[in-house]
């Protein structure tokens, strides 16, 4: 009989410089676990998250796209995660629409001193997304 | 092709303990431009840091990946050790292993695997990675300081005396701040007003402090080095020029019932008053809720009684638009609101007061002058109860989490003055635990509990029942001797928990820094960096970051300053490197990228461009000011032909990153 392994979905975390990517190090200080899948890449401000950043790692494979600001009004850059909000939701019932359940996407906004809250929120993510499994919608994409 | 060498961190055992270090070397061996790897206990070390100076002359190393702790961490310290090294700084990515893998990761198979994902993304980006040189911006040699309690004006006198200009921005009438209220300070029981007062008096005399009283901030722009603030001046109703202070006008004024904010709301003021008696500036200031001749235009009154002709009812708000290079935020403190705490009976009795309106009792300049009477009917009281932790260490949601810090102290030092003053009256204080750490901090404690006979008691308070007899009564439970006790006291004082002045979550979203659940100041590092923000050019003194009492709110004001001076001695700072640029051939001046633009960075020109068979064209541009961009990216995203690109965080950096991510 072939042993059936489990899958381990992939996490893509977008996480901006000044308050979320530090609220993930508070998480780590704190010894605050969550899982390992969670892949987090570090961009100035959310803002900078480019949709086709999203899309392509739906398209490589990832399970599911999160993508973390700093609250609204307290951007470092005054007003980057208001851009960022309103690009994510296009973007997101774009993505629902092809396929990519809403689910699979996330906004959250983390502060640098909410570490408890990124961990939180990484594993309830992770949760759903496990619960949610394989993302195969845009599978004749990648380039297997 | 980059040349590439990595260098794995074991942070002691912070990292070594649940990552495999040597496989994570091992494995990125293969990764494409790696042409050294190895792995050291302290990488951050001296001798860590002359490992990869030594790597990267032997090996001719054009890019350097450290798998360490976070970039927020080190990625100064090796870019620095880089460029000693003779290659670029900028072409140093960290792969945060630490707070992002070991610290959170019991198992060290999974660790590791993470660990090798992380390396293998920071190489990736490395591999595109351009050498980068940062502009420099001036310094405006200025500070502002938002604030004019002891925290602000200690940290003004302070900038001031190294010779740089300082302005002063305080939203009430007089600068002095919750100290110049209160009565006496532990634990030496000096007079607040006696060491405070000369320092306001320093503060008007200086030339170089300028105040603004009763103004608030309007706008804040720019960054550090060269921040652009508005401050909106309120209407006084007074030329400031012409008022001496003499204080005619308050007795001329039949507008008596305003509440004195300076008392606490314990007594009345006229509608023009100066708060105090030593206020700075000494000005009066005309409340226009409350003056009649501005609500109705009937009265003016104080106009005709003022010998100097001070007195102006059409006033309006004036805007000053000022630069500064540093601002100082030392907003403070005010005692949370007493609504969610009906047990205590705070609104059913005017007996039961707060720690704050206590000092005023007491104060020789307050309601009472400075005698001890009941405030319902002005008697002697016999007995006092005080309650600690009134909101303080309160995790049911009615009140703070944190401990207000100062409450045991000033507690220990109100029980004392009393019985000092009062023998006769019995003193009760019901407390969770006394806390009292600092110099000779203890000690007064131990006085007030042995030598002035103050009843100590370790339990809380269930609930004040006000008595028909105009009586309180308090029960409360005894933990030591496990009983349930009833006292029947006068007076109760209540240690009500401090929380930061509410206006700071306007003045943190305005400098963009960021604020905790409880409203207080983020710092840059809760124990390195704890006097800066974490947004540069911006420092925290005072309450508005945790609570704390005199000596440290002073200690801090200082620190703060000479963070400030190391700022302003500066001629010019090394700006953002990492700044957007557009690909001029892509670019076809459409401005959306402008509009997005928080800074303004960017404008457009017409340029000339060759075609090529002797042909050229001329187009409009964008064009990205590299001095003022602070290099968020909005712009990047925003731009439609994708010509606008950020250095060091570029579109092909970060799909570079996404992919290794998501190779599996």
């Amino acid at each position: 009989m072939q042993e059936v392994k489990e899958y381990t979905p992939l996490i893509v975390a977008f996480c901006c410089n000044w308050c979320s990517y530090a609220g993930a190090d508070l998480a780590g200080s704190s010894r605050l676990s969550y899982p390992a899948n969670v892949k987090i890449i570090r961009v100035p401000c959310s803002c900078r998250v480019n949709p086709m950043f999203i899309l392509k790692a739906f398209q490589r494979g990832a399970d599911g796209v999160i993508m973390c600001g700093c609250h609204p009004g307290d951007c470092h850059y005054t007003s980057g995660n208001y851009y960022a909000r309103r690009r994510m939701s296009l973007l997101f019932s774009m993505l629902d629409y092809m396929g990519i359940e809403r689910e699979r996407t996330r906004v959250e906004w983390v502060s640098a001193a909410e570490g408890a809250k990124f961990a939180n929120v990484m594993n309830e993510f992770a949760k759903t997304i496990n619960e949610l499994g394989e993302n195969k919608r845009l599978e004749d994409l990648r380039c297997k | 092709m980059q040349r590439i060498g990595v260098f794995v961190c074991w942070c002691g055992s912070n990292i070594a303990a649940t990552v495999d270090v040597e496989r994570v070397a091992e494995a990125v061996k293969s990764e494409p431009g790696v042409v050294f790897s190895t792995q050291y206990q302290y990488m951050c070390s001296e001798n860590g840091q002359q490992l990869i100076r030594q790597a990267i002359k032997e090996h001719n190393l054009t890019g350097v990946v450290v798998c360490s702790c976070s970039p927020r961490m080190h990625e100064a310290t090796f870019r620095k050790t880089a460029e000693s090294a003779g290659i670029n700084p900028y072409m140093v990515e960290i792969a945060n292993i630490r707070e992002q893998v070991s610290w959170i990761h019991k198992d060290i198979e999974e660790g590791t695997e993470k660990a090798i994902i992380l390396a293998r993304t920071a190489i990736a980006k490395v591999n595109l990675n351009a050498p980068l040189t940062a502009g420099e911006t001036k310094v405006t040699k200025r500070a502002l300081v938002i604030g004019g309690g002891i925290a602000g004006i200690q940290s003004a006198l302070d900038i001031a005396e190294a010779g740089y200009e300082v302005d002063i921005v305080e939203t009430k009438p007089t600068i002095g701040g919750r100290m110049a209220q209160l009565d006496k300070t532990f634990p030496t029981l000096d007079c607040a007003a006696c060491i405070l007062t000369p320092k306001m008096v320093d503060v008007a005399q200086n030339e170089k402090i300028t105040l603004y009283t009763y103004s608030e901030i309007e706008d804040v722009k720019g960054f550090v080095g060269n921040f652009s603030v508005k401050i909106r001046k309120k209407a006084r109703y007074i030329n400031e020029d012409a008022c001496t202070g003499c204080g005619v006008c308050m007795n001329a004024c039949p507008s008596k019932k305003g509440l004195n904010e300076f008392n606490q709301g314990l007594n009345n003021r006229p509608a023009i008053y100066i708060p105090f008696a030593q206020a700075i500036p000494n000005i009066a200031v005309i409340d226009p809720q409350q003056c009649l001749k501005i609500k109705n235009g009937k009265c003016g009154l104080c106009a005709m009684k003022c010998p100097s002709n001070a007195i102006d009812y059409t006033q309006t708000d004036e805007i000053v638009e000022r630069e500064y290079g540093a601002i100082v935020v030392a907003t403070g403190y005010k005692t949370i609101d007493l609504d969610k705490f009906g047990e205590y009976a705070y609104n059913e009795s005017k007996d039961v007061v707060t720690s704050l309106e206590l000092e005023r009792l007491m104060n020789a300049a307050g309601p009472t002058k400075g005698t001890l009477l009941r405030p319902s009917d002005g008697e002697h009281p016999h007995d006092i109860t005080f309650i600690q932790c009134v909101g303080s260490r309160d995790t049911s949601g009615c009140g703070k989490p944190y401990c207000s810090k100062i409450c045991c102290m000033y507690t220990a030092k109100h029980a004392m003055l009393i019985r000092e003053k009062y023998p006769d009256v019995k003193v009760h204080i019901f407390y969770i635990d006394v806390r009292t750490p600092g110099k000779n901090y203890d000690e007064f404690y131990r006085r007030a509990a042995e030598q002035y006979g103050v009843d100590y008691i370790k339990g809380m308070v269930g609930k004040v029942y006000p008595q028909p007899n105009g009586k309180l009564l308090v029960q409360g439970s005894d933990l030591i001797n496990n009983e349930q006790v009833l006292i029947e006291s006068d007076m109760v004082v209540l240690a009500t928990a401090i929380e930061p002045e509410p206006s700071v979550r306007r003045i943190a979203t305005l400098l963009t820094t960021s604020i905790d659940t409880n409203n207080f100041l983020t710092e840059a590092h809760a124990k390195l960096r704890p006097v800066e923000s974490p947004t540069a050019g911006i420092f925290l003194s005072g309450v508005c970051q945790g609570p704390k009492d005199i000596p440290e709110t002073v200690s801090q004001a200082s620190a703060c300053a000479a963070k400030v001076i190391g700022l302003l001695a500066k001629n010019t700072l090394k700006g953002n490197a990492c700044v957007a640029g557009p690909d001029e051939s892509m670019c076809n001046g459409c401005s959306v990228c402008a509009n997005v633009c928080p800074y303004g960075a960017i404008t457009y020109v017409d340029k000339e461009f060759r075609l090529g068979g002797g042909k050229t064209e001329t187009r409009r541009v964008s064009q990205v000011n590299q001095a003022i961009c602070q290099g968020c990216g909005a712009c990047t995203v925003a731009c439609p032909s994708g010509a606008m690109d950020l250095k060091g965080f570029a579109n092909k950096q970060i799909m570079a990153e996404v992919e290794a991510i998501c190779k599996r």
